[in-house]
C-alpha cells in the first residue's frame, strides 16, 4: 500500500505552537504540576510525552514524572491486524494512585487504543483522573471516547491517513493528511 | 520540505518488524536469525510484566493451551504454565504417568482427542526425538516444543541466549562453551542452531564418549580439554549428565567424571573475570558444578529461571498471532 501526501496541515513552528499550547492548557486545567504525571502511548504519544514535559519544565521549572505504555498486549484485534507491530514494552517506574495522569498520543481515531491504553493503565494502579491529550483528532470514533487537549481537530475521509512526524523518529516535525493510493 | 509537493512513501504508517508467520515452534533448526531476534527482542517487551504488582495482561484471554508432558519435567512445565497464566490463556495438563498413553493410546489419538477440545496451542514434551514434528502434522494448534528426545529444546535455548544478550549486550561474537553430555542434549542441539545463525562461536566440550565424532559438520569447534573450553569463553553452559539417557556406560563414575570434566572454583580462576556460568537444571551439585561455583558471582542460573519465563510468553504470543 502506498500512501500519498495530500496537504499539511502543521508544519515544524505549528507543532511547536501547538505543543505550546496543550501545555498551557494542561497547566491551567490541573492548577499546576502537583500529582501531575504524564504517560505517553508509543511511539508517537511517548515522543510527544516528552516534548510536553520538556515544556513544563520551561514554564514552570518542575519536571513531572513520565511513563510510556506499549499497547500491544491489550490489543482487540490479536491475529486480525495484517501488521504486527513492534513491541517497544512499557515503562512505568512509579506509582499512579491518587496521581492525575494526562495520557497522550499522537492521533486519536477510533478510540480503540485509547480504551486499550486504559485498561493497561488500571493494571498499574487507581488514578485521581486521566484526562487525555492528543495531536490530531481526526473523527471516526468507534468507541465513547473523548480527548481533553486536542492540538487540531482534522476531518478526514476513510481512505485517507494522518501521519504525526516527530524528530525523534522521522527527522522532521509535521503533520500532514496523507490518502492510501492503489 | 516545505516546497515540495506529494512525496510518496513506500511503507505503511504502523511501524512493523519481521511477520511472524510459523504457527509452530518445533527447533531452532528452522527458524531464521530475524525470527529469532524477533522472539528476543519480544521477550524483552513482555519480561516487565513480570515486575508489575498485577502480574497478568489480558492478551491470550479466550485462548486454550495444553501443556502435554510425556516425560518428566519440573521448571520447563512450571515456566510454560506459569507465562500461560501471565498472559490470561487458559491452561490444561496433560502428563504421561496419568493419560491413556499408559493404557496404550497412541500419539496420534491422544493429539486428535486434545485437538477436539478446540484448544489453540499445544505444549509437549516427548522421549522421542521428532514427535512435535508429527503432532504439527496431524493436529491444528500450533504446537510448542518444550523437548523431544535428544533432538531440541527451542525454549531453554532462547532463554539461554536471552541471557548472554541481556548480560553482554550482544551475542554476535560471543565465545559460548558447552561442556558435558553433548551427545544426549537437546538443550546443546537447540543452542548450537541458534548461537551460529546469530554469529556466536560455539565451543563443545565433554568426554569423548559423550561428543557427536562430526560435530563440527554443525559449524562449532570441539575439544576433549576442559581448559581450553574455559579460557576465552564469554560464557559456559554447563549440561547435566543425562544419566536417564545413558544404557551402556560412557565414562567410569560420576566422580571421575567430576574430576575430569566438573568446574570447580580453581578451574574457573583459567577463565575470564566476567565469564558468565549457565546450567539448564537441574544440576548435579558435586558433578557438572561446585556449589561454590553455582552460588558464585558469575552464575547466571536462577536469571536463566525467571528470563525462560519471559521467552516463553514471547513464544506464546507470537504463535497466537498466526492463524
Amino acid at each position: 500500500m502506498k500512501l500519498q501526501e495530500v496537504k499539511k496541515i502543521l508544519d515544524e513552528q505549528g507543532v511547536e505552537r501547538t505543543i505550546t499550547r496543550i501545555t498551557h492548557e494542561i497547566l491551567e486545567k490541573n492548577k499546576g504540576t502537583e500529582h501531575l504525571i504524564l504517560i505517553g502511548i508509543e511511539r508517537g504519544g511517548a515522543i510527544l510525552a516528552e516534548r510536553f514535559r520538556s515544556k513544563i519544565r520551561e514554564i514552570e521549572n518542575v519536571t513531572v514524572p513520565k511513563g510510556s505504555l506499549d499497547i500491544t498486549l491489550y490489543r482487540d484485534d490479536l491475529g486480525e491486524s495484517n501488521s504486527q507491530p513492534l513491541m517497544r514494552g512499557t515503562h512505568m517506574e512509579f506509582d499512579i494512585t491518587g496521581k492525575k495522569v494526562i495520557l497522550v498520543d499522537d492521533v486519536l481515531y477510533t478510540g480503540r487504543t485509547v480504551r486499550s491504553a486504559l485498561d493497561a493503565l488500571i493494571d498499574f494502579g487507581r488514578p485521581k483522573w486521566v484526562q487525555l491529550a492528543v495531536m490530531v483528532d481526526r473523527g471516526h470514533r468507534e468507541l465513547p471516547i473523548r480527548a481533553d487537549y486536542v492540538g487540531k481537530n482534522i476531518p478526514t475521509a476513510l481512505d485517507e491517513e494522518v501521519a504525526v512526524r516527530l524528530k525523534e523518529k522521522d527527522g522532521l516535525d509535521e503533520v500532514c493528511i496523507m490518502r492510501k493510493t492503489g | 520540505m516545505n516546497g515540495e509537493k506529494a512525496t510518496v512513501m513506500e511503507e505503511p504508517l504502523v511501524e512493523t518488524n519481521v511477520n511472524w508467520t510459523r504457527k509452530d515452534l518445533l527447533g531452532l533448526k528452522d527458524l531464521s536469525r530475524e525470527e529469532i531476534e524477533l522472539i528476543l527482542k519480544t521477550a524483552e517487551s513482555l519480561k516487565e510484566v513480570s515486575t508489575r504488582s498485577i502480574k497478568k495482561v489480558p492478551t491470550l484471554r479466550g485462548k486454550t493451551v495444553v501443556n502435554f508432558f510425556v516425560e518428566p519435567s519440573t521448571r520447563t512445565r512450571a515456566s510454560f504454565e506459569l507465562a500461560e497464566k501471565r498472559l490470561s490463556a487458559d491452561s490444561l495438563n496433560f502428563s504421561g504417568s496419568s493419560s491413556s498413553i499408559m493404557k496404550g493410546e497412541t500419539l496420534k489419538d491422544t493429539a486428535k482427542n486434545i485437538e477436539a477440545l478446540q484448544v489453540d496451542l499445544i505444549v509437549i514434551r516427548h522421549p522421542s526425538s521428532g514427535a512435535p514434528h508429527r503432532l504439527a502434522e496431524y493436529v491444528k494448534p500450533g504446537i510448542v516444543n518444550a523437548g523431544d528426545g535428544t533432538n531440541e529444546h527451542p525454549t531453554q535455548a532462547l532463554l539461554d541466549m536471552f541471557t548472554l544478550k541481556e548480560k553482554k549486550g550482544k551475542i554476535e561474537g560471543m565465545k559460548v562453551s558447552f561442556i558435558g553430555d553433548i551427545l544426549h542434549s537437546r538443550v546443546a542441539r537447540s543452542n548450537i542452531w541458534g548461537l551460529t545463525k546469530l554469529g556466536a562461536k560455539v565451543t563443545v566440550c565433554g568426554p569423548k564418549t559423550l561428543i557427536p565424532y562430526d560435530i563440527e559438520k554443525l559449524g562449532v569447534h570441539k575439544t576433549y580439554n576442559v581448559e581450553e573450553a574455559v579460557k576465552d569463553a564469554d560464557a559456559i553452559n554447563l549440561l547435566r549428565i543425562q544419566l536417564e539417557r545413558q544404557n551402556e556406560p560412557f565414562f567410569p563414575s560420576l566422580g571421575e567424571y567430576a574430576m575430569g570434566f566438573g568446574i570447580d572454583a580453581k578451574m574457573l580462576q583459567k577463565a575470564k573475570k566476567d565469564v558468565i556460568i549457565m546450567h539448564p537444571g537441574p544440576a548435579n551439585r558435586g558433578v557438572e558444578l561446585t556449589s561454590e561455583v553455582a552460588d558464585g558471582p558469575n552464575s547466571v542460573i536462577l536469571e536463566q529461571v525467571t528470563n525462560g519465563l519471559a521467552v516463553r510468553m514471547a513464544v506464546l504470543y507470537l504463535l497466537s498471532l498466526v492463524r
